[in-house]
């Protein structure tokens, strides 16, 4: 597949989004909703479950399922309460030491009058600072399109894990040939040379593992399952001070 | 200034205004007849209201347009220099790689260190502002407008882990139009990169105080520029996420007067104070000051 079909195959139609993932992975889910600060932003949903019998905090970046549903969702375009929420949730699960995990999938954060307005920088700005500190474990694991500051206000995790269909990018494609190249004719060629399919980010460094998206059957998601149950297994036993040295240290070497 | 301009223009050939160099546009004055071909240093037409300057009168006016209050952009080390004495340079070798062999970009590098003489987007360093020492970076804008890749990240970490080293303040003059894209996600990762050296800096209880100038957008605004302790804005500046035209496009309307400028942000609570670029030596002195007053009971 070129890196183009790719970015096609992350954004198809009838692909899982974050619900389904935390429907067949998390268990006893229990949504919490709101910023505590202006609204509920339903872009970005969030609470609390279990994973393999260990209590997390999970958040997930939400397209919607059909049109209504992806309107209520936003498209998965979240708005500065979207990510005020994720550290809310996130300072939270750090208080009662349970592991954050996230699943992503964002065209990016939306762009509009009343997100600028309310802060989204500040907001992304705010996420990035706080999960990259934080004294939990936290694992993020994109699912579909990881689209650049609106994604990665989720992903200062510990680890990123990438489906083997999905993308994680400083700009769409779109955006690049047409900013770059003022030609919206080379969005193929753009796709390639971004590097932002699941095996050049690999490559790069940008993510620690690409899982087999196996036609996203129930071996699949139990598969996923069982290594985030061994990955946070393995990272609980780390202190808070070790675990934001881990992650300086990820991010520092690029 | 002790001579008018009116007479030093006499100086000068006249050159029929069509030669003139520099954007024409729509706002243009009509009564600009008389304008003259000037040589580059000695004056020079403001991009604003078009109207010729002489460039000594625009530097002792702190790059702002005499006529019409415009904000010259003004270079990395201009903005240090208005505001920081002793300035020592820091990480001056760092630079960037080319790391995803992307079509033109390391020319068009290579081309921008030959004509601005600098090696990045990003000027480091230490300096005393105010009689205070602190650790200063400086963005400047002819580098791909201040986009940050591997190489200005890098510095501005490297900044924030001298100053937590050496105890010291950060003073960030802020200026970007967001990521460089042609490193991809090494672009990218340098938000969370630079974001990590600022929460140690801070953790380490140092003050960083952000000076948010025309253009601070993209990756570089939702990164660093909004984790200082005290965000400074220059009068007039634009400051969001998306860019303006990004966002008319999505929402396909047009965007209300003052949306994104500094006057709104500092009105929806996202910035402490505007500053005049006049003043902003004087406001940096008096907040690091403050920060490191010994109290005498
Ligand atoms: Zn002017």
């Amino acid at each position: 597949m070129s890196a183009y079909d790719i970015v096609l195959k992350s954004r198809e139609k009838g692909r899982p989004t974050a619900a389904k993932y935390i429907k067949n992975i998390v268990e006893d889910f229990l949504e919490l909703h709101g910023d505590r600060r202006y609204a509920d932003d339903r872009a970005i949903i969030g609470g609390i479950g279990y994973v393999a019998g260990r209590p997390v905090t999970v958040l997930g970046i939400e397209k919607g399922e059909d049109t209504n549903d992806k309107i209520a969702h936003n498209f998965g375009c979240a708005h500065p309460e979207g990510y005020r929420k994720a550290v809310r949730l996130m300072k939270e699960a750090e208080k009662f030491h349970r592991p954050v995990l996230c699943f992503v999938d964002t065209s990016g954060a939306y762009c509009g009058i009343g997100a600028e307005e309310r802060g989204q920088s500040e907001a992304i700005a705010n996420s990035i600072l706080e999960m990259i500190r934080l004294k939990t474990p936290a694992l993020s694991v994109i699912i579909g399109e990881g689209g650049s500051g609106g994604a990665l206000g989720l992903c200062a995790a510990d680890e990123v894990w990438i489906t083997e269909t999905s993308t994680y990018s400083v700009i769409s494609p779109e955006g690049c040939a047409s900013i770059l190249w003022k030609d919206s004719g080379k969005v193929a060629e753009a796709a390639e040379r971004l590097h932002l399919t699941a095996q050049e980010l690999l490559k790069l460094g940008a993510v620690e593992r690409v899982i087999e998206e196996k036609g996203f059957s129930t071996e699949f998601y139990e598969g996923l399952k069982a290594d985030i149950a061994a990955f946070f297994a393995k990272k609980c036993t780390e202190s808070g001070d070790e675990l934001i040295a881990a992650r300086y240290a990820r991010f520092r070497k690029f | 200034m002790s001579f008018n301009f009116n007479d030093i223009k006499k100086l000068f050939i006249r050159k029929p205004k069509n030669t003139l160099e520099g954007t024409e546009n729509s706002e243009q004055p009509t009564n600009d007849s008389e304008a003259a071909h000037i040589p580059d240093k000695l004056a020079e037409k403001c991009e604003k209201c078009g109207q010729i300057v002489l460039s000594a009168e625009m530097e002792e006016n702190f790059n702002v347009c005499p006529k019409c209050g415009h904000y010259k952009k003004m270079t990395a080390r201009a903005r240090i220099g208005m505001c920081a004495e002793n300035f020592s340079e820091l990480f001056a070798d760092v630079e960037g790689k080319d790391i995803l062999d992307f079509p033109g970009y390391a020319e068009k590098i290579a081309a921008l260190r030959e004509k601005t003489g600098e090696k990045e987007g990003v000027v480091c360093g230490t300096g005393e502002i105010g009689g205070v020492q602190c650790a200063i970076f400086s963005m400047d804008y002819r580098f791909l407008m201040g986009s940050m890749g591997h190489a200005v990240g890098e510095k501005i970490a490297r900044t924030f882990e001298y100053a937590t080293e050496h105890k010291l303040p950060v003073v960030g003059f802020v200026l970007s139009g967001g990521a460089r894209m042609q490193e991809g996600i090494v672009s990218l990762m340098q938000m969370a990169k630079t974001s990590a050296a600022v929460a140690k800096h801070g953790e380490a209880g140092l003050l960083y105080v952000a000076v948010l100038t025309d253009p601070t957008t993209g990756g570089v605004s939702a990164s660093f520029a909004f984790d200082a302790d005290i965000i400074l804005a220059e009068k007039g500046a634009l400051i969001g996420f998306a860019g303006p035209r990004v966002i008319e496009q999505t929402i396909r309307q047009k965007l209300p007067e003052g949306f994104q400028r500094a006057e709104l942000l500092q009105e929806k609570g996202f910035v402490d104070r505007i500053c005049e670029r006049k003043d902003m030596k004087e406001t940096l002195a008096a907040i690091l000051k403050l920060h490191c007053a010994e109290v005498s009971e």
